[in-house]
């Protein structure tokens, strides 16, 4: 769009330099090949995949639609779905009401960047390094907040062990790592919201809840569904957590999607069925992306 | 400003008459309790927020045998720094074993080195090359601009796991499986997001110091190097710490490339060091240490750039 302008308005009145297609070439080469080569070359040669018999010793063969059939016939896909569902559920909930709590609070309260610095400080460390401290800190015997929860007088809990906690446990990990990172988001979205709304809103007697119900959430809503369609597609690909910690169990009840397909990949050298899965987790992300995209566009009362 | 809500809320910015103020919901009071209600709760997350990391240094300080003992002590059990010894290999087996270690070896500075060279060649290369992508499609004219700049625009919906396979496929033949290469080369010269994130800053660079230089006679490739570049070194610092960071956090890809330890980086080391677990129990404080110092150096560098890195999160990239 602001190309577009640009460059229709210095257009006729150059002599110079009137083309540069040879040294625009030159410049996206080394980005386009990375683009052909480990991006749009491995999307077409996955899908290709997955119509293929292919393990790691024979080429591949092609089985038309095979894997596809044996994956709706599998319940062990269908389980690794549904737990992945449940995953993604609990964490963007949470997550998402948490992230805008603390946005809100920061908005209201200070504009401190050392506090939002300390707010985004899990993010910096990888999923690996989180899920192993809270493998130590929700550890069954010894886990500090194990011991607090009998403190207060409950049972303690196996969090990584039961088949009922480990996906929100799981889930809650991430929360602690991520949610940081999408408050700033949010908060950066408050900031765009003009203060005189608050200030007029205030004139007319209104309070802080009046006040976040009829001005902070309907103006955050292009914002709010933009980081959901980012935190959900993220969501969707967790595997470093699990990898780490439970591999998937305890019988499969953390098996996500991705695990099973690493599970697949290089537990049983099927890579044309692990690509078969993961064509299935891409038409799931396209179809949540064109979903929200629909309906953020549907609803639209913006600023603008 | 908007900052100091609730106390002046209810009566300051209001002209008419003090005296029959018609009182909303809640009272004048003396003291602040909204305002008292969000700060606890701001604290009470920043707690949740920094635990963890204290939990990290008490433990690794603790000795491993006394955790045990005292599994509630804020402070450390046992202070001492054998965590830290057998992280990097500064105990004999004996020893370690003694102290609650798997014995088994590891070579953390090597993989410390290992995830140095994959974050630092990746961060250097591809903010390069993004860069000069991004100045093609901001500032040189030609055929077929918006065309391409839209194909790489639409790469950014591939999502990761998709291209994780036929990629380490294309790895594998390449014979670059297990070598440092083999982990950098999918990520070396592409993000798309890097492209677009420097082609909004390259687009608001004002055209009039472009075009003097032009008329002085420099040549685009040097307008690029002297003029774009320095003028635009704040977001690219800051894309190239972004760009750090995520190199150095990676752990699928990572996990599936490396085998050994020529070039295990150490998000898959502390994966493999977690797995090691003696029979009497894990390593926590060996595993906290390692933990610590997988992430200390992006807290250091993230300590120096944090205003930075803040300040840069937002919708500019995206919007």
């Amino acid at each position: 769009m602001s190309t577009a302008t640009t460059s229709t308005r210095s257009a006729p009145k150059r002599r110079r330099h009137k083309d540069d297609t040879k040294l625009a070439l030159m410049f996206i080469a080394p980005a386009t090949v990375g683009l052909l080569v480990f991006l749009v070359w491995p999307l077409l040669t996955g899908i290709y995949y997955s119509f293929t018999e292919y393990t790691t010793l024979t080429p591949p063969t092609w089985v038309g639609l095979d894997n596809y059939a044996a994956l709706v016939a599998d319940p062990v896909f269908w389980n690794s779905l549904k737990v992945t569902v449940l995953y993604v559920v609990i964490n963007i909930a949470v997550q998402t009401a948490v992230a805008l709590v603390i946005a809100v609070l920061m908005q209201r309260l200070t504009q401190s960047t050392i506090l939002r610095s300390l707010v985004l400080t899990p993010y910096l460390v990888s999923n690996v390094v989180a899920a192993i401290v809270f493998l130590w800190i929700l550890d069954t015997q010894l886990g500090v907040f194990n011991i607090f929860l009998q403190w207060i007088g409950f049972d303690p809990v196996s969090f990584w062990s039961s088949e009922t906690w480990v996906i929100p446990t799981v889930a809650l990990v991430n929360v602690w790592r991520h949610m940081g990172y999408t408050a700033l988001l949010l908060f950066a979205g408050l900031q765009s919201i003009p203060s005189h709304l608050y200030e007029a809103a205030r004139t007319d007697g209104a309070g802080e809840i009046a006040m976040f119900r009829r001005i902070t959430l309907p103006l955050l809503r292009p914002i709010m569904a933009l980081v959901l369609i980012m935190t959900i597609i993220g969501s969707f690909q967790v595997f470093d957590t699990i990898s780490v910690t439970t591999q998937g169990g305890p019988a499969d009840a953390s098996k996500v999607l991705q695990m099973y397909i690493y599970e697949n990949a290089f537990g049983q050298y099927q890579f044309g069925y692990a690509s078969a899965l993961s064509v299935a987790l891409l038409v799931i992300l396209m179809i949540i992306t064109f979903t929200q995209y629909w309906l953020s566009n549907a609803g639209k009362s913006d600023l603008d | 400003m908007t900052t100091t809500s609730r106390t002046v809320a209810d009566g300051a910015p209001r002209p008419t008459g003090a005296a029959d103020r018609p009182v909303p919901q809640r009272p004048r009071k003396q003291i602040p309790w909204g305002k008292i209600a969000a700060w606890t709760a701001m604290v009470i997350f920043l707690l949740i927020t920094l635990f963890p990391f204290y939990w990290m240094l008490r433990t690794a300080l603790s000795s491993n045998n006394a955790l045990a003992t005292d599994p509630a002590s804020l402070l450390p059990v046992g202070l001492n720094t054998g965590g830290f010894e057998r992280v990097f290999g500064l105990q004999d087996v004996e020893t370690a074993i003694s102290q609650g270690g798997s014995g088994a070896s590891i070579n953390f500075w090597r993989y410390l080195l290992n995830s140095v060279i994959v974050a630092t060649v990746i961060t250097i290369v591809q903010t390069f090359s993004c860069a000069m992508a991004a100045y093609a499609f901001s500032r040189l004219r030609w055929r077929g601009r918006e065309t391409v700049f839209l194909i790489f625009l639409g790469s950014l919906m591939i999502p990761q796991i998709f291209t994780l396979l036929p990629n380490f496929i294309l790895i594998k033949n390449l014979g670059l499986v297990d070598t440092l290469l083999g982990i950098m080369l999918p990520t070396l010269f592409i993000s798309s997001f890097a492209i677009f994130f420097l082609r909004q800053f390259f687009n608001n660079v004002p055209r009039e110091i472009e075009e003097a230089a032009l008329i002085d006679g420099a040549s685009k490739v040097r307008v690029f190097f002297t003029l774009i570049l320095p003028m635009s070194s704040a977001p690219l610092a800051t894309l190239a710490l972004l760009t750090y960071m995520t190199a150095w956090n990676e752990y699928f890809w990572a996990l599936m490339v490396s085998y050994t330890d020529q070039s295990r980086v150490l998000t898959v080391a502390l994966g493999v060091f977690r797995a090691q677990s003696p029979g009497t129990g894990p390593d926590w404080s060996g595993l906290m240490a390692a933990t610590l110092v997988a992430a200390a150096p992006m807290l250091i560098l993230f300590a120096l750039f944090a205003k930075k890195i803040v300040n840069s999160i937002g919708f500019t990239g995206i919007k």
